[in-house]
């Protein structure tokens, strides 16, 4: 029963939502028995609530509707093969324009009424015509005169039109009296046609005068419009306000008083200026600016784990008061957890101090005798100053280009201007010789930037290296970034050419290093102005260096040294950038080529040795301030003594990768010639000896044999100083050490050979031994478990929190698959339960009518 | 041109057994002194004795004598037969000796011939069936083709990896195993314990590549075409095994050069010790390599292991041994990611004492002090992982409670005795040392040391082969936004202040 009457319930609801939805919907709302209502447990604060009142007739109608509507066609559809063809032409061709089609369609169309109505339409283009005129001739009408008259003329008949028509003949006759030519005619009485003609050519002439007055109406305005303009000029002149109004009218010249008081106005007013600094506190400031620089440069040796202490987010307890008073923490941590290792820190700190106060003494010193340099030099400078401004006389720069290039030297900071002194006082000794005067003067004194590493050195080419240091200066005086845009681009690739034109230079059969070492001033200033081209360019050259390596030890299983140019760009490298970085874009790369060559690079000829104790000298230097430790330093010193002693089976020490204890290519460093040891003085390698070795007599060679091994010793000496500290100083130096004092006959070495032997062996030996045992750092405990309660930020309620983001999206998409899926299994049952009931419907409808039928026949 | 003429006695002797005696016309510019010809007339050969072998025309079975064949009582048709066959062995005989040639093409072309032979004989045998479905492969050719391939005095591996395409063959291989055998016998029995670079290179070239099937029923491709193959010797993979491993001993069982003791130790775990019925047998060879000491020693470790590890081989003093192994070269030679791959297998068990491990890191690290970068990349989370392994160990890195002030480090760097070095009692100050090191990496690895170690073991697999130029790669790629600049100025090439390169160096 229940049962029954919610069904009727429903059907008649569903009837009324047939009828007119919204209104229904509204009604069905106000009645409660209508309403389900989704009762919640617990209110929570912040949630809205979607579904908390259900209209379960109205969803069910709109169900029903929808089942009919597609449900029931398909299925009354079933089995019919029936097919609706559109055979619209191109309704599914989306490559044809909207507008082609409809053009298409048309001339289909009247293609296909042409053959049968139309054979008699002998009017075949018939003419569109609106007001009787044809619309083709209106559209080719330009001048249409639009007055508002007009249209009221038009709209309206004349007075006496309406008077002929409309007043009868009264009106005519009346109109006749008031004529004289008319009067004339009154005689001969006229017919009804006449008066009709006459009435219309009446018409037609007064249209035509209105044409005419309305045209001279619009000619005079025209010319009263131009009149205006010219007399408003006249006008214009004497207030001054529509001066600045009138933009059209010409600008009259401005006064010159105006002018004058203008500028006034507009001038700078007298400030009180910075007093210039005198020398001292010039001094003092280029100090603090260099002890800044240290101590930035400090800071990045001791590299990342600074930083990262630094970044360390303190702990905040939930007690805190966030008050800012903060306990000295960092102290008090150093103190609990590294005992052992504070001290040394400690000490490291001291110490660092020490060398850095040194320094500064050092500098200090270095900075009064620059000072006095300075005095000396200063007439000099005045006279390169007074110099230099008959240069910009005698080249006829324009003002603004002296202005722009004082402003550049404004905008300089104090270190170029440094510079600038410096190459004053190069330029000084330059000056002094008469005959270079003349020759720089024959210089011209602008230059453009190459394009070309050909153009630049057809630049350079020919002339003394004075000269050329000059054209790169003026280069890049005239092309300095601020005078154009494109400047800066150029001055970097000529960094590029700068770096060519040594390596160039470097690999002549005769290398030009005086050349290259003064070219390294320009290098460095262009260097100090484009860091990132210059370090991109020095990078390009050490991976060209490094690949060409690896495809030698490719081919041939071993890598020989690089040329002298390479090793030159490698001392180039710790000019322009700091070596003792924790990393450098630049020097990590040059330091891992120097190792790569101290290890891979065969030892076969004296030239080898020389180039590889270069690289080891220029690795002492790059590490000399950070004090990092290269075991293929020590390795290849271990080396080259060892290839110094006579043939002998290697005892208490072993040789490593480019150095073999026995086989070919030992003693290469030996000289057994009594007399060559004799007459050996220590002397300076020249670095051209690498390319022409051969040239030498043999005693000359057996001298720069000598000589590389007191070098040798020497970079030992240095090294065991470097490494000093080193906690495994003692084995690291072992084998060098083992070398040095057993099989070294020392005597037979000449006297200053053996006070090189003595100073390296001194500083080997001269260290206490001193071990610690190591303590790693305390972890840090972990925290016991609290109370306080863990606070999570809620960022959007009924969502589930926790796990990755990924994990989320993953519980997201598994949570809607699942609700989808159970709809739609609902969604297919009510479908489902519909049919049936269509079905039952139907075959009751047949029984029900075979019912009436057999009836009807009973 | 000699074409025309051999064409025609070609033609010739096939088309008329009269014209039988132009053979020699053709056999004898098989010695002749243009390159052209003699390829010409080894094609030609080829042609005729296919032709001859195909059509059955030359006697099969055991040959009788040239003159006893016309003396006795053959009919002409045997007698043209042996006669012919005889023939047939000159012509062998000569291209036999063309493989020695100077000229490659001939070589090669004398080469393919023979095998061309050898494929026909195959099919049908010159040799007398023994009994019914007998299969007769033809040994003694083959034999002559191998000889050829393995002279003792000059290098033939162009020759060899061109024969490669023919050991595809499952019983060319066999026999070709079995061949090299007997010449292995044979010719070192002759010299008597003096190595022969050049035929001990040559032999290794040609059984080196030998591709050993892994199952029987991949053993499909035979020269031989015959049915009954399942009851041939050939056809059983055990056959095919016992060859290889006697092969292999008897090649090893003479003294080798050391380039080529290498080369086979290289290949020893992967491609020679799978195939054999007994790979214990191989436990002398490698005994020996193991006591040679340095890299040839770091390569028999592998095959040990797999003896070790499958085999149930008992080595001992095999981690003292292994320790002794340790020396400066380790980080330097080619076969380091192979070494450093098997110690920390044979490291990685839980069961090894804890001085044996400290003496292992502690003389890891103290070598580590000539490493070079890409080396101690690796060595370093090596050093880590036997810590996580063996936290006995864990005293090398933290010991609070030590004597202070040591004046000497207790570990003995030179006691070969792994329980005598006092490892244990040492401190790994190396590595303290190393984070010091130039480059950056390298130092932020060793700086490890001075924090406690995480649970998870590092995975060094990636590291081990790791080169140098991989290193400067990765770091001339890393782009920065700012570039630090020296802030010295500059007065030239070697103006810097404490330039020791002014010090030494001129610039002349």
């Amino acid at each position: 029963m229940g049962k029954a009457a919610k069904r009727k319930k429903k059907a008649s609801t569903s009837s009324k939502a047939k009828g007119s939805a919204e209104p229904t919907i509204a009604m069905v709302k106000s009645n409660p028995f209508e309403v389900k209502v989704n009762r919640q447990k617990f209110n929570i604060l912040g949630r809205k609530t979607k579904n908390d009142v259900g209209l379960p007739g109205v969803s069910r109608s709109k169900a029903i509707k929808k089942r009919t509507q597609t449900l029931l066609k398909e299925y009354k559809e079933k089995e019919k093969t029936n097919v609706f063809r559109d055979k619209r032409f191109g309704e599914y061709n989306t490559k044809i324009s909207p507008e082609e089609k409809m053009i298409k369609r048309f001339t289909l169309e009247r293609q296909q009424n042409y053959g049968k109505k139309n054979i008699y339409n002998l009017n075949e283009d018939e003419e569109l015509t609106h007001f009787g005129q044809s619309l083709a001739e209106i559209e080719k009408l330009n001048d249409v005169i639009d007055s508002d008259s007009d249209t009221d003329e038009r709209g309206a008949l004349s007075a006496e039109l309406t008077a002929a028509h409309f007043g009868g003949g009264g009106g005519l006759l009346r109109k006749k009296a008031s004529t004289e030519q008319e009067d004339e005619e009154e005689e001969k009485p006229k017919s009804r046609k006449e008066l009709i003609e006459e009435l219309i050519a009446k018409s037609k002439q007064e249209k035509q005068e209105r044409q005419s007055r309305r045209e001279s109406a619009l000619e005079l305005t025209e010319k009263l419009d131009n009149d205006w303009k010219e007399i408003q000029t006249l006008m214009a002149r004497k207030p001054p306000k529509s001066e600045r109004k009138d933009k059209e009218a010409e600008k009259p010249k401005p006064d010159e008083y105006d002018m004058i008081v203008r500028e006034l106005g507009f001038e700078m007013k007298a400030k009180p200026s910075e007093r210039m600094k005198t020398e001292e506190e010039l001094a003092k400031e280029e100090e603090a600016r260099l002890q800044k620089l240290e101590a930035d440069r400090l800071r990045r040796m001791r590299g990342i784990g600074e930083q990262e202490n630094k970044k360390k987010p303190s702990h905040v307890s939930a007690d805190d008061l966030t008050d800012g008073f903060i306990l000295d923490k960092d102290d008090r941590r150093l103190l609990s957890y590294k005992d052992g290792k504070m001290n040394i820190e400690n000490v490291e700190e001291e110490e660092d101090k020490e060398e850095e106060e040194d320094k500064e003494e050092e500098e200090e010193q270095e900075e009064e005798e620059g000072e006095k340099e300075d005095n000396e030099n200063e007439e000099g400078e005045e006279e390169s100053a007074t110099e230099d401004e008959e240069d910009v006389a005698s080249d006829n720069h324009s003002d603004l280009e002296s202005d722009l290039e004082s402003e550049e030297e404004a905008a300089g900071n104090k270190e170029q201007k440094k510079h600038k002194a410096n190459e004053n006082e190069s330029q000084n000794v330059e000056e002094l010789d008469p005959k270079m005067e003349a020759a720089k003067s024959e210089l011209p004194y602008t230059f453009a930037v190459p394009e070309s590493y050909e153009k630049f050195k057809s630049l350079l080419a020919g002339r003394t290296v004075e000269q050329q240091l000059t054209i790169l200066e003026r280069i890049q005086k005239c092309n300095h970034p601020s005078l154009a845009v494109g400047n800066k681009t150029k001055l970097e690739k000529l960094f590029g050419f700068i770096l060519e034109y040594i390596g160039e230079l470097a690999t002549l059969d005769l290398p030009e290093l005086k050349t290259i070492d003064k070219l390294i001033l320009p290098l460095y200033n262009l260097c100090q102005m484009f860091p990132e081209a210059a370090s991109g360019n020095i990078k390009f050259v050490l991976r060209d260096a490094a690949h060409e390596m690896e495809e030698v030890i490719e081919v041939k299983g071993r890598a020989t040294f690089p040329g002298l140019g390479t090793l030159i760009y490698l001392k180039i490298t710790s000019l322009l950038f700091p070596t003792s970085d924790f990393w450098h874009p630049v020097v990590t790369p040059a330091f891992i080529y120097m190792s790569q060559l101290l290890t891979k690079c065969r030892i076969t000829t004296l030239q080898d040795v020389i180039k590889g104790l270069f690289i080891c000298s220029l690795l002492l230097e790059y590490v000399s301030l950070s004090k990092r430790f290269v075991p293929e330093l020590i390795n290849f010193l271990l080396g080259v003594l060892h290839i110094s002693l006579p043939k002998k089976q290697a005892q208490g020490y072993t040789v490593v990768h480019p150095f073999t204890p026995v086989g070919k290519n030992l003693e290469l460093l030996l000289v057994c010639d009594k007399k060559d040891l004799e007459s050996w003085k220590k002397q300076n390698l020249p670095l051209s000896v690498v390319t022409r070795l051969k040239e030498l007599s043999k005693t000359e060679i057996n001298h720069i044999r000598l000589s590389c091994l007191a070098l040798c010793f020497d970079l030992i000496k240095r090294c065991a100083v470097l490494y000093e500290s080193l906690p495994s100083f003692y084995e690291i130096m072992h084998p060098i050490r083992v070398l040095l004092t057993q099989r070294v006959s020392v005597s037979e070495y000449p006297e200053q050979m053996q006070e090189w032997y003595h100073g390296a062996l001194k500083e080997l030996e001269n260290k206490t031994k001193h071990y610690t045992p190591l303590i790693c750092e305390k972890k840090k405990p972990v925290p016991l478990k609290q109370y306080t309660p863990k606070i999570v930020k809620v960022l959007e309620f009924g969502r589930k929190q926790g796990g990755s983001k990924k994990e989320q999206e993953r519980k997201r998409l598994i949570h809607k698959h699942k609700r989808e899926f159970k709809g739609a299994v609902r969604e297919i049952r009510k479908d489902n339960q519909f049919l049936a009931r269509m079905q039952l419907s139907e075959i009751m409808e047949r029984f029900s009518q075979k019912e009436k039928s057999e009836r009807a026949s009973w | 041109m000699a074409r025309p003429a051999l064409a025609a006695s070609l033609e010739a002797v096939l088309g008329d057994r009269g014209n039988a005696n132009r053979v020699f016309e053709i056999l004898e510019l098989l010695a002749a002194k243009e390159e052209e010809d003699v390829l010409c007339a080894a094609r030609t050969c080829r042609r005729l004795f296919a032709a001859l072998l195909r059509r059955g025309e030359l006697f099969a079975g055991s040959l009788p004598a040239e003159e006893d064949a016309l003396r006795g009582n053959y009919s002409a048709e045997e007698k043209y037969k042996i006669w012919m066959r005889h023939r047939y062995n000159d012509c062998v005989e000569s291209l036999s000796e063309l493989l020695g040639h100077d000229s490659f093409q001939v070589k090669e072309s004398s080469l393919c011939t023979l095998m061309k032979f050898v494929e026909l004989e195959a099919e049908c045998p010159l040799v007398a069936e023994q009994w019914k479905g007998s299969i007769a492969f033809p040994r003694h050719l083959l034999k002559v083709v191998v000889n050829g391939l393995i002279p003792i005095h000059e290098d033939a591996s162009l020759l060899i990896s061109r024969f490669q395409e023919y050991m595809e063959y499952e019983d060319v291989r066999y026999f070709v195993m079995k061949v090299v055998t007997e010449s292995i016998g044979q010719v070192m029995q002759k010299i008597k314990e003096r190595p022969l670079p050049f035929y001990q290179q040559n032999v290794f070239s040609l059984i080196s590549p030998i591709n050993m099937p892994n199952k029987e029923r991949d053993m499909v491709k035979f020269m031989m075409k015959q049915d009954n193959r399942e009851e041939w010797k050939v056809s059983k993979l055990q056959a095919h095994k016992q060859a290889f491993e006697r092969m292999w001993l008897t090649f090893l069982k003479h003294q080798l050069p050391s380039g080529l003791y290498k080369k086979v130790l290289v290949i020893l775990h992967d491609s020679i010790l799978p195939y054999m019925n007994e790979p214990t047998l191989m436990i002398d060879f490698l005994t020996v390599a193991y006591g040679v000491g340095g890299a040839i020693s770091l390569l028999a470790l592998n095959g040990l292991f797999i003896l070790i590890h499958q085999h149930n081989l008992e080595y001992p003093d095999f981690y003292k041994k292994l320790y002794s192994l340790l020396d400066p070269s380790i980080y330097h030679v080619k076969y380091r990611a192979r070494f450093f791959h098997l110690a920390d297998l044979f490291l990685s068990s839980s069961h090894l004492p804890a001085y044996l491990v400290a003496a292992f890191i502690k003389r890891l690290s103290r070598l580590a002090l000539t490493a070079p970068p890409e080396a101690l990349l690796m060595v370093i989370p090596f050093i880590c992982n036997l810590f996580r392994r063996h936290p006995a160990c864990k005293v090398l890195m933290h010991r609070p409670n030590g004597p202070q002030d040591l004046s000497e480090d207790p570990y003995i760097m030179e006691q070969e005795e792994p329980s005598e070095s006092r490892a244990l009692e040492s401190s790994l100050w190396e590595l303290q040392s190393l984070q010091n090191h130039y480059h950056p990496d390298v130092a932020q690895a060793a700086a490890i040391l001075n924090q406690s170690l995480s649970e998870i073991e590092d995975d060094i697999s990636g590291l081990l082969e790791l080169s140098a130029s991989e290193l400067f790669d990765k770091e001339i790629k890393k782009t920065s936004a700012n570039v630090p600049l020296e802030f010295e100025q500059v007065r030239g090439l070697f103006g810097k202040k404490n330039d020791i390169i002014a010090e030494h160096f001129a610039l002349d």
